[in-house]
């Protein structure tokens, strides 16, 4: 059994616009010093998948200049290893020229790609979900049941808000998907969600590719999915770990903060034996803390310099926080520098924001402030 | 075939470093962690990368297994070349005769071939067991400069410490005229740091005159040096000002860890445009508990700290639980601090678990001596290792 796996960087990228404005959604910094395609990078490539295919649309120098190589995902390889496919444009042209909205869309533009893959299996994944996850166990079960696709799904309790960016399955007691809704309005309650982690045979990919060109599809839950439901064998595999879903930017806060505030969710995600989180290395020096510096409840990472105080905080790589300055309940991105006396409470900073001497920011737990990259305040 | 290279460096990492006592047990001294990420290794390494030198050979001998495995393909330094990058050179088989490494300069001796296949005009020979920060392409720009034969970098000392080292005597130009070994009534200030450049034809001829010599001690410093004086060859000093600190025995490895703390460190390793690089192992972040308490000090990638870490540096992965205190310390990787153990002025080895309550060390002030406690030991709750006391793996049967 040998697998290949398909990224796809940029779906979901509008559930946080803020953040996305000048990167994919794939690499949103996340967990103080990863970017979100790290967690579905890791799990293939802890999985035993080397062959990764990273589907880009727009916006993705970023995630290029994130991936280099694929060297520090040991990916950098001779046969196989990583390939972005970014959107393929032809010099000759005409109406072929329109950039894909959706995954299917996004798979028939690669359709040539997808010809040239040579293993049984493929496993495709978005960058919206937050999991250390052992996709073998997800093949090994679509194996078993001979399933034509497989969906990772977990039972969760779903808000209104967050029912309407979901993929919400049901499913027959053999595991059998009987329904699917996509994006519901007006849903709340128990129901198991999409993780966006689908498996499926390299045959079954090509046959659906090509038959969706011929037809024209454009949706895979609406045009494949629940058109054959009854007809093919659509399963879920139901996975029970943590998983953290980045549907708007107070979700992406509250999960960054669960970082803190729960020890089993920082094991799970990064201490699994053998499965660990690999992102691009950047050879900062060790954090260092001078004296007078006063750190409880955060996460550091390495290249900080902190003389202030800093209180249920996550500081990404190479975050500066001055003397007598006051961090609380905030996330600073890379690079971020604050002067002296400086007061932050649930303050989102993007890369490399300056906050001089003296400036109070405050928001509130449900309405961060949020600091583009690059400014100056 | 391969591509001519200016300068190969040569990097002496046989050490075995029995001063640094049980941290050595399992590893030559190169491979000893230092700074919290680092190994004494990297810093070498990375001053090579940074100034623009990509053939290194590293001479192992000691316990290599480490220094293999942590090198690898050169990758985390970017010396993963077409042609040249970092090759481990471990002593060989040959047709004729094989040997361990009998001095430095026998070992370059026995690798000639390697330098010979990039046809370097330079070599510079340098050692695994300083820490330090240099732009090794000052000192070749000083070389070609001086129209020197060999080139050896020095540092002032104080006067009184300078017979602990080898010290050149120069004239106005920084030529050398006289080498002293560790004199005892020193006549110049400028001590050898075991960094060398040579002219590789004249390396050569030196190294192999110095192989048909039964007499001699084949060391750079004892033997090729003076013969080279004695010849009247051109050699240069290169004044290096900057920290430099030979990390050989465990209070001066204590004292480097101590020297990169501090608001104006005595040490800056967080120069953005002088990166040291070091093997990275894929570890979150670290973790600082809310009633943790860190001042003056180094924390990494995969620690978590719920305790007291005063003046210390952590390597990776430790673990200091709540009401333990690490004060004045270094605490190498992936040890576990128990419940409200007390740690003071002391190394403690990688891979060791402290038991809760126990006592490491006394503090500073009234310590004789630093403590050290070795490498993948289990300390038993309550355990007290007096002050000065230095254990590992083999003193316990």
């Amino acid at each position: 059994m040998s697998a290949t796996g398909i990224i796809f960087s940029n779906i979901h990228d509008a559930n946080i616009p803020d953040l996305t404005r000048m990167r994919t959604l794939a690499s949103v910094p996340f967990g103080c010093r990863y970017r979100l395609i790290d967690f579905a990078l890791s799990n293939m490539v802890n999985s035993g998948i080397t062959n990764v295919n990273v589907i880009t649309h727009y916006n993705y120098h970023s995630l290029m200049d994130h991936l280099g190589s694929g060297k520090d995902w040991d990916l950098a390889r001779a046969r196989g290893g990583i390939k972005l496919l970014p959107p393929f444009v032809s010099a000759f042209a005409n109406n072929m020229n329109q950039l894909y909205e959706t995954r299917l869309e996004a798979l028939k533009s690669i359709h040539h790609a997808i010809l040239h893959i040579t293993d049984d299996y493929v496993v495709m994944s978005d960058c919206d979900v937050i999991c250390n996850i052992d996709l073998n166990d997800i093949i090994n079960d679509h194996i078993e049941h001979n399933a034509d696709i497989t969906v990772a799904v977990k039972h969760v309790n779903l808000t209104q808000e967050q029912a309407r960016i979901s993929t919400i399955y049901t499913s027959n007691e053999k595991g059998e998907i009987t329904d699917l809704m996509s994006y519901p309005s007006d849903f709340s309650g128990e129901a198991d969600v999409s993780l966006n982690i689908l498996v499926m045979s390299r045959q079954y990919l090509t046959t659906m590719v090509l038959d969706a060109i011929a037809h024209n599809y454009v949706s895979m839950n609406r045009d494949v999915i629940r058109r054959n439901i009854g007809h093919a064998n659509f399963r879920v595999y139901r996975y029970d770990g943590y998983f953290a879903v980045i549907s708007s930017l107070s979700e992406y806060f509250a999960h960054s903060m669960e970082l803190i505030a729960r020890d089993d969710v920082r094991t799970e995600l990064f201490e699994e034996k053998n499965r660990p989180i690999y992102t691009k290395v950047r050879n900062s020096a060790p954090a260092k803390y001078i004296t007078g510096a006063n750190v409880k409840n955060s996460l550091v990472a390495d290249g900080c310099v902190i003389e202030g105080q800093v209180e249920n905080s996550i500081l990404f790589r190479g975050v500066k926080i001055g003397k007598n300055t006051v961090v609380k309940n905030s996330i600073l991105f890379q690079d971020t520098f604050t002067g002296q006396n400086v007061s932050l409470n649930y303050v989102l900073t993007d890369k490399d924001v300056v906050i001089r001497d003296r400036t109070t920011l405050s928001g509130a737990e449900t309405m961060p402030i949020y600091v583009a990259k690059g400014k100056m305040i | 075939m391969y591509k001519k290279k200016e300068c190969v460096a040569m990097l002496l990492a046989g050490g075995q470093g029995s001063r640094l006592y049980n941290l050595t047990e399992t590893m030559a001294k190169p491979a000893v962690e230092f700074g919290g990420k680092y190994r004494i290794i990297d810093f070498p390494m990375s001053n090579c990368v940074n100034s623009g030198i990509d053939t290194v050979g590293v001479l192992t001998q000691y316990q290599p297994l480490m220094l293999n495995e942590y090198i690898g393909n050169g990758q985390p330094w970017d010396l993963d070349r077409n042609t040249g990058g970092v090759m481990v050179l471990p002593p060989y088989q040959g047709k004729k005769s094989s040997d361990w490494y009998r001095g430095t300069a026998n070992a370059i001796y026995q690798n000639l071939a390697f330098i010979e296949r990039y046809d370097p005009d330079y070599v510079l020979i340098l050692s695994g067991d300083h820490i330090y920060k240099m732009d090794y392409s000052e000192m070749l720009d000083a070389h070609k400069k001086n129209n020197a034969d060999a080139t050896i970098a020095v540092l002032e000392v104080p006067i009184e410490e300078a017979s602990r080292f080898g010290i050149m005597n120069t004239d106005e130009e920084g030529r050398i005229y006289e080498f002293e070994e560790k004199p005892k009534k020193p006549k110049s200030t400028k001590a050898s740091m075991g960094i060398y450049i040579f002219n590789r034809e004249l390396l050569a001829e030196y190294l192999r005159a110095d192989e048909q010599n039964p007499k001699s001690s084949n060391d750079f410093g004892k033997d090729i040096i003076p013969a080279m004086l004695a010849d009247g060859k051109r050699m240069y000093t290169f004044p290096f000002r900057g920290y430099w600190k030979d990390v050989g025995t465990l209070t001066s490895l204590w004292e480097a860890n101590m020297d990169l703390l501090g608001e104006d460190p005595n040490f800056v390793i967080h120069d953005r445009d002088w990166r040291i690089m070091s093997r990275n192992n894929a570890e979150p972040p670290h973790f600082v508990g809310g009633e943790a308490k860190i001042s003056n000090s180094i924390v990494t990638e995969g620690c978590k700290i719920y305790g007291e870490v005063v003046n210390s540096v952590l390597s990776n992965g430790v673990v200091v639980e709540q009401g333990a205190v690490v004060k004045d310390s270094v605490i190498l990787s992936g040890t576990h601090i128990g419940k409200g153990v007390y740690v003071n002025y002391s190394i403690i080895g990688s891979d060791t678990d402290v038991g809760k309550g126990s006592v490491i060390g006394r503090p500073r002030d009234v310590a004789e001596d630093i403590t050290l406690v070795g490498v993948g030991l289990t300390l038993p709750s309550g355990t007290v290792v007096p002050a000065g006391a230095k254990f590992g793996a083999s003193d316990i049967k």
